[in-house]
């Protein structure tokens, strides 16, 4: 990731040179924030909070995500994190570069619907009842319940390899 | 491009060499932090790239090719040295005004913009400036010339962190706007993680660690584990730092690649910036991986005539 002159094309909505853009740029309906103490990398921080955002209706399809420019002044961070974020959110095909103006949102999160929601959330309680009734806190359900996930999506990664991007907001 | 290339690069004052055998490619485009204890050689290294001191043996180029402290290296580089030194007699304008005339290239529009977005005062003396003030002033000038490269040793140092924000605020925005490349020494680890994409570790006078941030912290771990396995996994794992208790231990590891597989028994935990310096640090032989920087050929002992003093 190297970039020779300045932005690539995608995100040079740049305000005028005389700095007159108002801050934060009026086009997008996020702004982000960083958790330093998350451990998690940046760009994925700011892939995350998009697709966050997604989930819960932030953003919809046709919104512009903020301005390169924009995050780099207000958070500090480094701009070829910016556009790392933003590269990963084209290739999952959820936003979209377009040249001169940013980068939009191109796709929603696909979520499965609400009756199979509630049965799953209902399989669900009935096994916290039996994890409770063996003895488990919540502390212990939460550590067991995470490593398991993480050996679930370990060894169906591993065997079936990579189902497709619309996959990825499950976990 | 490489902003900075050097090959076989060393220096010695008198009898001691401060700088050995660097071999090493800073690419353009990146913010790349310099770290290392003090004295690891990152201020000659700088004042080698900027051309105010010159090799004791092997060569250093900038900007793709241009050997350091040639016109168009000058012209190219912008550098600010510690303590982002300005006459303290010398109003704002009177700095702008000598470093427009000593410099070919000079944005003075710029610099004059930038200094009232700073609300510095054009006719107050440098001197009475608070610090952050002054560091940007400094900043201000080195980046009216337009640089490709922007040299910083130790800007944050004396600042408190509000001015460090905005000192850092500063310099991204630049590279935003401008394609500018950085390279920065610090000691403040934690501050580089949000800004540096590429890090270049020295000690004890040599490059120890050079790659994409990115690439470094996805390709080592921290696993957790029994301590009486411990010891299984110096033989089949790259170890950079191992620290034990009777039962316990915790292994800061080079994976040969992000989807390592996990021991059985083992939890990995990803590291962050600060404790993967901190672990090369205190292992000072622990090897520069191999894959993320150059290789290192052995060579002949550095030329001892060409001395030059300070």
């Amino acid at each position: 990731m190297t970039i020779d002159k300045g932005i690539s094309a995608a995100d040079a909505a740049l305000p005028s040179p005389d700095g007159s853009a108002p801050p934060g740029g009026p086009g997008s309906p996020i702004e982000f924030r960083l958790d330093s103490a998350s451990g998690v990398p940046t760009y994925l921080q700011l892939v995350q909070q998009v697709e966050h955002a997604l989930r819960l209706g932030y953003l919809k399809p046709g919104d512009q995500l903020p301005k390169v420019r924009d995050v780099v002044t207000s958070l500090t961070i480094n701009p070829n994190t910016v556009l790392k974020a933003y590269r990963e959110l084209e290739h999952k095909g959820l936003a979209a570069g377009r040249p001169g103006q940013g980068t939009f949102i191109e796709a929603t999160l696909s979520q499965i619907a609400l009756p199979e929601l509630t049965a799953l959330r209902r399989t669900l309680l009935g096994w916290l009842a039996s994890a409770d009734a063996a003895g488990l806190d919540e502390d212990g359900i939460v550590a067991l319940v995470t490593s398991a996930l993480r050996d679930f999506f370990d060894r169906r990664d591993g065997s079936a390899g990579r189902r497709g991007t619309d996959t990825e907001g499950v976990a | 491009m490489n902003v900075i290339e050097t090959q076989d690069l060393g220096k010695r004052y008198r009898r001691d060499w401060v700088l050995r055998e660097c071999n090493l490619q800073v690419p353009a485009g990146h913010l790349s932090a310099l770290v290392g204890p003090n004295g690891a050689g990152k201020t000659t290294l700088m004042q080698l790239a900027v051309g105010l001191t010159v090799p004791t043996s092997g060569g250093i180029t900038v900007l793709g090719g241009q050997p350091a402290g040639s016109p168009a290296a000058l012209d190219g580089i912008a550098f600010v040295a510690q303590d982002a030194p300005v006459y303290k007699n010398l109003s704002a304008t009177d700095m702008i005004h000598l470093t427009r005339n000593l410099n070919r290239g000079f944005d003075y529009r710029y610099a004059t913009a930038r200094l009232g977005e700073l609300g510095i005062a054009p006719g107050k003396k440098s001197g009475k400036l608070s610090g952050g003030q002054r560091a940007q002033l400094a900043l201000t000038l080195a980046l009216a010339r337009r640089p490709q490269l922007l040299i910083l040793d130790e800007p944050l140092a004396m600042l408190d962190p509000l001015a460090r924000q905005d000192f850092m605020a500063t310099v991204m925005t630049a590279m935003a706007d401008d394609g500018v490349s950085v390279l920065l020494s610090s000691h403040a680890l934690a501050e580089l993680e949000r800004v540096a994409d590429y890090l270049v570790l020295m000690s004890g006078g040599q490059l120890q660690v050079a790659g994409e941030v990115d690439e470094l912290l996805a390709c080592h771990r921290v696993l957790t584990g029994p301590a009486a396995e411990a010891d299984r996994f110096a033989g089949q794992l790259r170890v950079v730092q191992t620290r034990r208790a009777g039962a316990q231990a915790h292994l800061l590891v080079k994976m040969s690649g992000p989807d390592d597989p996990v021991p059985p028994g083992w939890e990995a935990h990803p590291v962050s910036l600060e404790e993967l310096v901190l672990a090369y640090l205190r292992s000072p032989g622990a090897e520069v991986p191999p894959e993320l920087s150059l290789t290192r050929p052995a060579l002949a002992r550095p030329a001892e005539s060409s001395e030059v003093s300070r």
